[in-house]
C-alpha cells in the first residue's frame, strides 16, 4: 500500500473538470485508488463521490493506492493535483 | 383559444406543440418496480446508458466550439455521471440483488446521489450537480420508456413550438436550433435565459403563460405572436389563414426594414441621431452591427455573474470587455455596471432576502456594499479601456453623492493600476441611469457631473408610477406614456442639454414605435434599442420631422 498527503492547490478545488480527470488518471492504473477528505471517502471511479468530499483550494487530502502498480498510481494523481489540473 | 402572455422575443410561427416537462423524478416511474427476469433488466439499463452516452457525444459533438465551453462542460460532467458506480453501478446492482426493473433501480439511484448534494447549501456549484445528476437519470428514464419525445429537447419534429413551464441552462443547452419555431414558457421574464437566448436566435417566444402545460396537448397546432404575446392554440382555420399572411407580411417587412440598415439615421428635420443596441454578451455585437447599430447603449454586464457557481475574475471580465471593444471599434460601448438585487438569485453573494428588493440593495448601492466586487468590474473596464471606446454607466443612481462614490472607487482602482504599472486608459467618460424619479427631478444638479445621461423607462415607470413591473395584474397601469413619466424624461433631457452633455435612452420605451416621434420632439439624442427593433427605429427615426 503507497499513500500520499498532499495539498490541493488550483483556485476551484475538486469540481467536475478535475473530477473528471482523476477519474481518467486513476482508470489507467490496475490498483485500487482512494482519496480522503477529513472523514470522507471516495473511490476514483465515482465522480460523485470525489465530488462529494468537497475539496476546496488549500484544502490537504491524502491519495491511498494498493495493488500492483500502487507507486505509479499515486505519483500519477499526485502529479495531476500539483499541476493545478492544467488550470491557468 | 386565445391566451394573453408576455413578449419576449419578437417574430410570429405557427407550429406544432411540443410539451417539455422537467419531469420530476418520482413520478415518472409507474407500477409496482418489481421483476422476475433480473438479467432482461440488466441487460435494458445497459443498452440505455450505452444509447444515452451516444446521444450525450451527438450534442457535445453539435456545441459550436467558440462559445459553448460551459455547455460541453454541462455534458461532458454527465457522461463521467452515466458511468458512475454511485449511479448505474448501484443501479445494476440493485436490479441483479433486489429483482427490482431497470427503471425503478435508475430512479432510485437518482435520487439518492442527487439528495447528497442538493443538501450543500454553503456550496451553490455543487448544489446544482443534484440537477446534473436527475438530468442523466430523465435521460435513462425516457430511453428506457421508449419515448424520448417529451424529455429531450434534442431532436425535435420540425415546425416545433417548444412550451414548458420553465426552461433552463440544461434544457437549453440541448435545444434543437433548426427545428424549433418558437418558444412558450410558464415562468421566466424578459431578462430570463430563455428569453435572451431567443432573441439572440431571432426565435419569437413568449411568457407568462400560467397553466400552459396543461392547456395544450402534444402535436396541437399552436401561433405564437412574440410581438403581441398572443398565442392561440388549436386556432379556427380563418384564424390560421390570417396569421399565415401576418408571418408573410411580417418577413416582408423585416427584408424591406434590412436594405436601409445602414442609411445614415437622421431626421427629416436633418437632426443626427445616434442609434445604438442593448446587448447582454459580446456574441450580440455582430448581429446588431447587422442590424445597423452605431454603437452600444447598454452592455448588461449582469448576464457575466448569473448561472455560474463564483463571480467573473477580472482577466475574465477584461477578455470579455476588450472583445467587445475590439468588435467596435471606434463606435461608443456603454457598460453598465453590475445592476442586479435581492430579485435575483445569485447564490454566491449571500444574498440577504429582502422584503422589497426593487427598492433593496441593488444595483450601485449594493456595489457599494461589495466594494471588492464593484473594484474588480471597475479595474477589468478601465484597462480595456486601452483597446476601444468605453464608457462607464452607473445604475440606479439617486443622488450627486452616489456619483461622487462611485467616481472615487474609480480614481483608487485606477491609482491601483497605476502603482502596479498596468495599462490603463485614464480618461474614461463616466455617466448615469436616470431610472429613478428623483434623479430625473435633481437632473440639473446631477449633469454637470456627468458625461452622459441614459434614462431607463423600465424603472423609471415602475417607480414613478409605484407599479411593480413584474406583477402581471397590475400591467394595465404600467404606462410609460403617463404624463408624469413623461414630464421626467423631458426634464432629464432639458437639464443633459443645459449642461452640454447628449441624453440617451435604453429602456424599451426607446424602440417604441408610438414613442419614437415624442422622444425626438423632446430632443433625445440616443435611442438604444434591443437588436431585434433596430432596423424598425432606425425608419421611424427617419420618417420623424423633428429638429
Amino acid at each position: 500500500m503507497v499513500q500520499q498527503i498532499i495539498t490541493v492547490k488550483n483556485k476551484i478545488g475538486i469540481h467536475s473538470r478535475p473530477a473528471a480527470l482523476l477519474v481518467d488518471t486513476a482508470s489507467r492504473f490496475k490498483s485500487k485508488i482512494t482519496i480522503k477528505n477529513g472523514e470522507r471517502s471516495a473511490l476514483t471511479t465515482s465522480m460523485v463521490k470525489l465530488l462529494a468530499l468537497r475539496v476546496k483550494q488549500d484544502t490537504e487530502i491524502t491519495i491511498t493506492a494498493e495493488g500492483e502498480d500502487e507507486s505509479e498510481a499515486v505519483k500519477a494523481l499526485s502529479d495531476l493535483i500539483e499541476s493545478n489540473f492544467g488550470e491557468e | 383559444m386565445d391566451i394573453q402572455g408576455i413578449p419576449i422575443s419578437a417574430g410570429i410561427a405557427i407550429g406544432k406543440a411540443f410539451l417539455y416537462r422537467g419531469v420530476p423524478i418520482e413520478s415518472s416511474c409507474a407500477g409496482n418496480g418489481s421483476t422476475a427476469d433480473p438479467e432482461t433488466e440488466k441487460n435494458r439499463l445497459e443498452q440505455a446508458v450505452i444509447e444515452a452516452e451516444r446521444q450525450l457525444s451527438e450534442l457535445i459533438g453539435r456545441i459550436p466550439a467558440e462559445d459553448g465551453k460551459q455547455e460541453a462542460d454541462i455534458l461532458n460532467t454527465q457522461k463521467y455521471l452515466l458511468r458512475d458506480p454511485e449511479i448505474t453501478g448501484a443501479a445494476a446492482e440493485a436490479v441483479e440483488k433486489r429483482y427490482i426493473t431497470a427503471e425503478q433501480a435508475v430512479t432510485e439511484a437518482v435520487k439518492e446521489s442527487a439528495a447528497v448534494f442538493a443538501e450543500m447549501d454553503d456550496d451553490p456549484y455543487l448544489k446544482e450537480r443534484s440537477g446534473d445528476i436527475e438530468d442523466i437519470g430523465r435521460r435513462l428514464l425516457s430511453i428506457l420508456s421508449g419515448s424520448c419525445t417529451s424529455c429531450t429537447l434534442s431532436d425535435l419534429p420540425p415546425d416545433s413550438i417548444v412550451i414548458a413551464e420553465t426552461l433552463g441552462p440544461s434544457d437549453t443547452v440541448q435545444l434543437d436550433r433548426a427545428h424549433t419555431a418558437a418558444i412558450v414558457t410558464e415562468h421566466g421574464g424578459s431578462t430570463s435565459h430563455a428569453a435572451i437566448l431567443a432573441r439572440t436566435m431571432e426565435l419569437p417566444a413568449v411568457s407568462g403563460i400560467q397553466g400552459m402545460c396543461t392547456l395544450v396537448s402534444p402535436g396541437d397546432t399552436v401561433i405564437v405572436d412574440g410581438c403581441t404575446g398572443q398565442v392561440f392554440i388549436k386556432p379556427e382555420p380563418a384564424i390560421i389563414e390570417e396569421y399565415t399572411q401576418r408571418i408573410a407580411a411580417y418577413e416582408e417587412r423585416k427584408c424591406e426594414l434590412k436594405k436601409s440598415v445602414h442609411a445614415p439615421c437622421r431626421t427629416k428635420a436633418g437632426k443626427e441621431i445616434l442609434l445604438a443596441a442593448n446587448i447582454g454578451s459580446p456574441d450580440d455585437i455582430d448581429r446588431a452591427l447587422e442590424n445597423g447599430a452605431e454603437g452600444v447603449g447598454l452592455f448588461r454586464t449582469e448576464f457575466l455573474y448569473l448561472d455560474r457557481p463564483a463571480p467573473p475574475d477580472e482577466e475574465e471580465q477584461y477578455r470579455i470587455y476588450r472583445t467587445a471593444a475590439e468588435k467596435l471599434g471606434e463606435r461608443p460601448l456603454v457598460v453598465r455596471t453590475l445592476d442586479i438585487g435581492g430579485d435575483k438569485e445569485i447564490p454566491y453573494l449571500h444574498l440577504p432576502r429582502e422584503d422589497n428588493p426593487f427598492l433593496g440593495t441593488r444595483a450601485i448601492r449594493l456595489c457599494f456594499a461589495h466594494p471588492e466586487l464593484f473594484k474588480i468590474q471597475l479595474r477589468a473596464l478601465l484597462r480595456a479601456a486601452v483597446y476601444g471606446n468605453i464608457k462607464i454607466m452607473f445604475p440606479m443612481v439617486s443622488s450627486a453623492d452616489d456619483i461622487l462614490t462611485a467616481k472615487r472607487f474609480i480614481a483608487e482602482c485606477a491609482r491601483e493600476l497605476d502603482s502596479e504599472k498596468q495599462e490603463y486608459n485614464a480618461k474614461v467618460e463616466t455617466g448615469i441611469m436616470i431610472e429613478i424619479p428623483a434623479a430625473a427631478i435633481i437632473a440639473d444638479e446631477l449633469a454637470p457631473l456627468c458625461s452622459f445621461f441614459s434614462i431607463g423607462t423600465n424603472d423609471l415607470t415602475q417607480y414613478t408610477l409605484a407599479v411593480d413591473r413584474t406583477n402581471e395584474s397590475l400591467s394595465a397601469l404600467y404606462n410609460p406614456f403617463h404624463p408624469a413619466v413623461l414630464a421626467l424624461i423631458r426634464k432629464t433631457i432639458e437639464a443633459a442639454h443645459k449642461a452640454g452633455i447628449p441624453c440617451a435612452m435604453c429602456g424599451e420605451f426607446a424602440g417604441n414605435p408610438k414613442a419614437v416621434p415624442q422622444l425626438l420632439k423632446y430632443g433625445l439624442d440616443e435611442f438604444s434599442v434591443s437588436v431585434s427593433v433596430l432596423p424598425e427605429t432606425r425608419r421611424l427615426i427617419m420618417d420623424t420631422a423633428a429638429e
